[in-house]
């Protein structure tokens, strides 16, 4: 069975944000109203982290896409109550949405602080229902969601690898950020697979995984940018 | 016959608020009481509606007020059983007038401290999804465990002292009886009784100090099983402990000057028992302060820059006038107070009791939001602020845990009487023979 990765390069990111609007509406994640987005409620299931340094006029800004980094020993689903968030048998950190209770619990465990919690259930705003995904369920208020790696595109490949009967292949589908980006900055495959350009660029020196010390296993690595290196 | 019978004419003081019609300062506290509880369950339901948008809580600050109260409230809880248990297999003496309250305190608190998991959750309409698909292996888990366990054994342990005393007020009183009747549970005051009730106080006793002590250990571990900085400290266990029981005491002392001045009981409450006990609180106020001191040195020793981040913001950054008046009440304004016997007096006792519970508060306050407001990721960040429903629901539970408590005392007495008849009776004789049994046989001291 592969074991999906992804791997960001950050000297070609160029903080377009494409990979953020392409997972919000792939997922069907909530537009919340501006005074809720206001009140820190804005949620993503990727976002982009900006960092500034330096000051004007020779301030460096950085951008790195933050999105569930899928650990291999996480530390959201080892206190979960209740079983809603679990490593699953694809080796992806899943979310069950009718059982989770609320308790926030993942969220305070996350190092990464990827999890989002639905604040209030506000309709999507005139013409987005026309747009929902109809894949993905749409979350209802007072529970944690967060990204998938759009695991209902895995899904669909298991079924069509089912059908021609052949073990899901590497190449057989992308979460829809990687898709997005223009720059090819995101990789996505099997990280186990050796032939893979995931796979090989997770082993080179510049792929990094972040807060690496906390022992956490990310299965997302990011590619230092080169200027970071000296 | 049994080796002592308690009387129902005597102590008529005690009885006396149970048996005189409602005073009118119990009906005003009553509605006024009742209506910051009904607001607050307003408040809670317009929560329900419009989802926990209605609070303060953002991200990456997921845990506000409730988790703050909730800690709060289950510490002040071990006030009673554990404090009140440790008294009576000590055999300190002086616990007479003292247990029952803390009795009390333990078991009202403790249902209000383990309703704001409840109110915190997103989705409490699945409540049962914790038994239905509960994981072993969650801190969450095992504090649903143990406050079960602490409610069911403080309130056995409440109830078991209280059937003599139920049994004298069937005796007496026109009023509630069917009440009485059944809460007796059919006490005769035989031997074979009381036999029966010293064995079952005896084994509770020493049956929730444990629990107790289980309880809120397990609550530091919701924080300490993380890996966030400022809570993955192996020290958080016995340091919650600490606290609780340093936060119950003075809970305590604030009730026991209340119904003293309330309902006269300066015969029974004298100034001897707030000295004993205020040595106690102010013991526990050094304990605090030695593992607050522990907690921080090591942190900063380390200087791992998560931690060091979260350890500055808490004590030079925004949560810095938070965090020294913590300092100031939890330790400073206790051990000015309580370290001489002068200033050990029932008015310097009550400013040392509320300064430690807003002390004890802070520090619930400022375990909790800071490591919340600091994360590792450079996130754009948040700050905290409650919002109305969440200090009307703070307040509500205050106010319920004062209704509950008056309510109690109009029902019941407030001062176990058979426990003092029983001291007047026996307890002279007693500690006079277990006294001359630590010192040398006679024959010996001749020869």
């Amino acid at each position: 069975m592969p074991r999906w990765g992804m791997v960001i390069d950050l000297d070609r990111c160029t903080g377009c944000g494409a990979c953020m609007a392409a997972c919000k509406v792939e997922n069907n994640v909530q537009i919340v109203s501006i005074e809720e987005s206001q009140r820190g409620r804005r949620m993503h299931w990727l976002r982009l982290l900006t960092e500034t340094s330096g000051s004007y006029p020779d301030t460096q800004v950085r951008t790195a896409p933050n999105l569930c980094m899928m650990c291999d020993n996480p530390p959201c689903t080892k206190v979960c109550p209740v079983h809603a968030t679990y490593l699953g048998a694809d080796n992806l950190v899943g979310q069950i949405y009718p059982r989770c209770i609320g308790c926030r619990y993942c969220m305070a465990a996350c190092p990464y602080s990827v999890k989002v919690f639905n604040w209030s259930a506000s309709p999507p705003p005139p013409g987005m229902e026309s747009i929902l995904n109809p894949d993905v369920s749409v979350r209802p208020q007072g529970v944690v969601e967060k990204c998938t790696f759009c695991y209902h595109r895995l899904q669909a490949a298991k079924e069509v690898a089912r059908a021609e009967n052949r073990p899901v292949r590497d190449s057989d589908y992308q979460p829809a950020c990687v898709e997005a980006c223009p720059a090819d900055a995101m990789v996505f495959g099997d990280l186990d697979d050796e032939l893979n350009l995931v796979a090989q660029l997770s082993k080179t020196v510049r792929a990094k995984r972040a807060l690496e010390h906390l022992g956490t296993e990310p299965k997302v690595y990011f590619l230092e940018r080169r200027d970071a290196q000296v | 016959m049994p080796r002592f019978e308690p009387s129902s004419t005597q102590d008529e003081v005690l009885f006396r608020p149970i048996e005189q019609p409602a005073s009118r300062n119990f009906q005003l506290a009553v509605v006024a009481l009742g209506s910051i509880v009904l607001f607050a369950v307003f408040m809670y339901v317009r929560q329900l509606v419009r989802g926990l948008a209605v609070t303060g809580m953002m991200q990456p600050v997921t845990w506000g007020f409730y988790i703050i109260s909730f800690v709060f409230f289950i510490g002040i809880s071990h006030a009673g059983t554990l404090i009140s248990a440790i008294l009576r297999i000590t055999q300190a003496e002086w616990r007479r007038p003292i247990t029952r309250m803390a009795e009390v305190i333990t078991a009202i608190v403790l249902a209000i401290g383990g309703l704001h998991p409840i109110i915190d959750m997103g989705r409490p309409d699945r409540l049962l999804n914790v038994f239905l698909s509960g994981r072993l292996q969650s801190p969450l888990l095992w504090d649903v465990a143990s406050i079960t366990a602490y409610f069911a054994g403080s309130t056995v342990y409440l109830f078991l002292p209280l059937i003599p005393d139920v049994a004298l007020l069937r005796e007496r009183n026109k009023k509630h009886r069917w009440l009485y009747d059944f809460l007796s549970w059919g006490w005769q005051g035989t031997e074979r009784q009381w036999q029966v009730l010293h064995r079952a106080i005896n084994i509770m006793m020493i049956v929730v100090v444990p629990i107790a002590v289980s309880v809120h250990t397990v609550i530091s571990y919701i924080f300490a099983m993380t890996l966030q900085a400022g809570w993955h400290s192996t020290i958080f266990g016995p340091y919650f402990v600490v606290g609780a029981i340093f936060s119950g005491i003075a809970a305590l002392f604030v009730a026991m000057i209340a119904f003293r001045s309330a309902f006269g009981l300066q015969a029974y409450l004298k100034p001897v028992h707030f000295q004993q006990l205020g040595k106690l609180l102010l013991a526990m106020s050094v304990l605090w302060t030695y593992f607050t001191f522990c907690e921080y040195l090591t942190g900063f020793y380390g200087s791992e820059p998560a931690e060091m981040k979260t350890l500055l913001y808490k004590t030079g950054g925004r949560y810095a006038p938070l965090f020294w008046t913590m300092v100031i009440c939890n330790f400073v304004v206790p051990l000015a107070l309580l370290s001489h016997r002068k200033l050990r007096t029932i008015p310097g006792i009550l400013a040392a009791s509320i300064a430690v519970l807003i002390g004890m508060w802070l520090e619930r306050l400022i375990i909790v939001v800071p490591s919340l407001e600091n994360p590792r990721m450079p996130f754009l960040t948040h700050l905290y602020f409650p919002s109305l429903t969440e200090i009307s629901l703070f307040a509500g539970a205050a106010a319920l845990f004062a209704l509950g408590f008056i309510v109690f005392a109009k029902f019941f007495p407030i001062v176990s009487v058979w426990e003092i008849q029983e001291g007047r009776a026996l307890a002279l004789q007693e500690t006079e023979e277990r006294v001359s049994s630590y010192l040398p046989d006679e024959e010996v001291a001749r020869a």
